[in-house]
């Protein structure tokens, strides 16, 4: 009996803090949320009434993937934002770990770069642990229908995250642009080598 | 015939002995100031599949780590395979690093493995574009770094964790696939 207390001791102490393999999946409805974003005001997805889904991208400023793929974020909101596609990222990692994603050092990174969308602070990473997200940059492209936002398509940006010249497939673009044309999302989910998220406690 | 064409054969002995020295002295030097940066010479690009191989054939239980040398994480853990590597030669120990996929530069990765003195052994895997390879290695694997995958091919039993280890972790995953 003692073995089986101990092992459930260390199973759970495994588990603690890697919410891997829960989240949404494709065609899931995503619940709403409220966070702040790095100019102090409070953003949720239903603040934007006439859009038609989202790009929300979990992202940082201390990844090197994610600063690998900075300027094409940027590109992305350019692209689509104006289209019904915005993006919103969010940093979820804990700051007292990764020093450099303080809330304070989001700011200036957000301003620095002119940010024309939101970055979102996921002080309590409950918005990272229901959609699932387990990198940055981790993307979720949503859609809008009748009853909700649907995922549509959860994974990496593109096909080569050093070299933008080699570039082959863009994921996201291609989702995106798929569903502004009404048709299916081909590739609805792709992996990518990613910095894992800076858990609390783990 | 005239033997006029230059050739080592018509340097005399004493100037052929003196170059002789030269070379060795020069060789020697080189030696002193690349000897510690040779370390890392050790470490091995390898494709996907001769590593797949590699560990479908190993008998012992084996940890296989996958890392960066950007990764902090990453960095902050490797102690607990060095040490585990020095403490069990029943477990194989491999350190695979992902470095390429950022930057195709092994030479950092070598830089970085000598100046550290690693032990265990590493491999640079020389792939591109993770999303055909992630699944063949690992299912459950979103890509993201620190992951761990110990495995025992004599039971067939294995785990896999998406995150930073800490102290006593590994051991207790070594011995729920023994």
């Amino acid at each position: 009996m003692k073995r089986v207390i101990f092992g459930m001791i260390a199973l759970l102490a495994l588990g603690a803090g890697a919410p891997v393999g829960n989240g949404y999946e494709i065609g899931d409805t995503v619940a709403d949320f409220k966070l702040k974003n790095f100019d102090d005001r409070m953003v949720s997805l239903s603040d934007y009434k006439n859009t038609k889904g989202f790009i929300v991208i979990f992202d940082c400023n201390t990844c090197p993937y994610s600063k690998a793929y900075n300027s094409r974020i940027i590109a992305l909101h350019e692209k689509y934002g104006n289209q019904g596609f915005p993006v919103i990222t969010i940093n979820p990692n804990d700051p007292t770990i990764s020093k450099g994603d303080s809330f304070e050092k989001m700011a200036a990174n957000a301003t620095s770069k002119g940010y024309k969308f939101p970055y979102l602070v996921d002080e309590t990473q409950s918005v990272a642990k229901a959609f699932g997200a387990t990198n940055t940059p981790h993307v979720f492209v949503l859609r809008k229908d009748g009853k909700g936002l649907k995922v549509a398509y959860i994974g990496a940006i593109d096909n080569s995250s050093s070299d933008q010249s080699a570039v082959s497939k863009r994921y996201v673009e291609e989702a995106v642009d798929a569903l502004l044309g009404n048709g299916a999302v081909t590739v609805t989910k792709t992996k990518a080598i990613g910095c894992g998220i800076k858990w609390k406690n783990s | 015939m005239k033997k006029s064409d230059p050739s080592p054969r018509d340097t005399s002995f004493a100037e052929y002995n003196a170059l002789v020295l030269g070379m060795r002295i020069l060789v020697f030097l080189g030696l002193l100031l690349v000897g510690p940066a040779c370390e890392g010479q050790g470490v091995e690009l390898m494709k996907l599949e001769p590593l797949r191989q590699t560990i479908q054939q190993e008998q012992r239980v084996q940890v296989i780590n996958f890392w960066a040398t950007w990764c902090g994480p990453c960095l902050k853990e490797l102690p607990l395979f060095e040490k585990l590597n020095g403490e069990r030669s029943d477990i194989r120990i491999l350190l695979v690093s992902l470095d390429m996929d950022l930057d195709p530069d092994p030479q950092k990765v070598r830089s970085f493995v000598a100046r550290k003195k690693l032990k265990s052994t590493v491999i640079i895997l020389d792939e591109r574009n993770p999303n055909e390879w992630i699944d063949k290695l690992e299912k459950s694997w979103s890509g993201a770094i620190p992951a761990t995958l110990v495995i025992n091919n004599k039971t067939g039993k294995r785990r896999f964790v998406e995150r930073e280890l800490h102290a006593g972790e590994l051991e207790k995953l070594i011995s729920e696939i023994e």
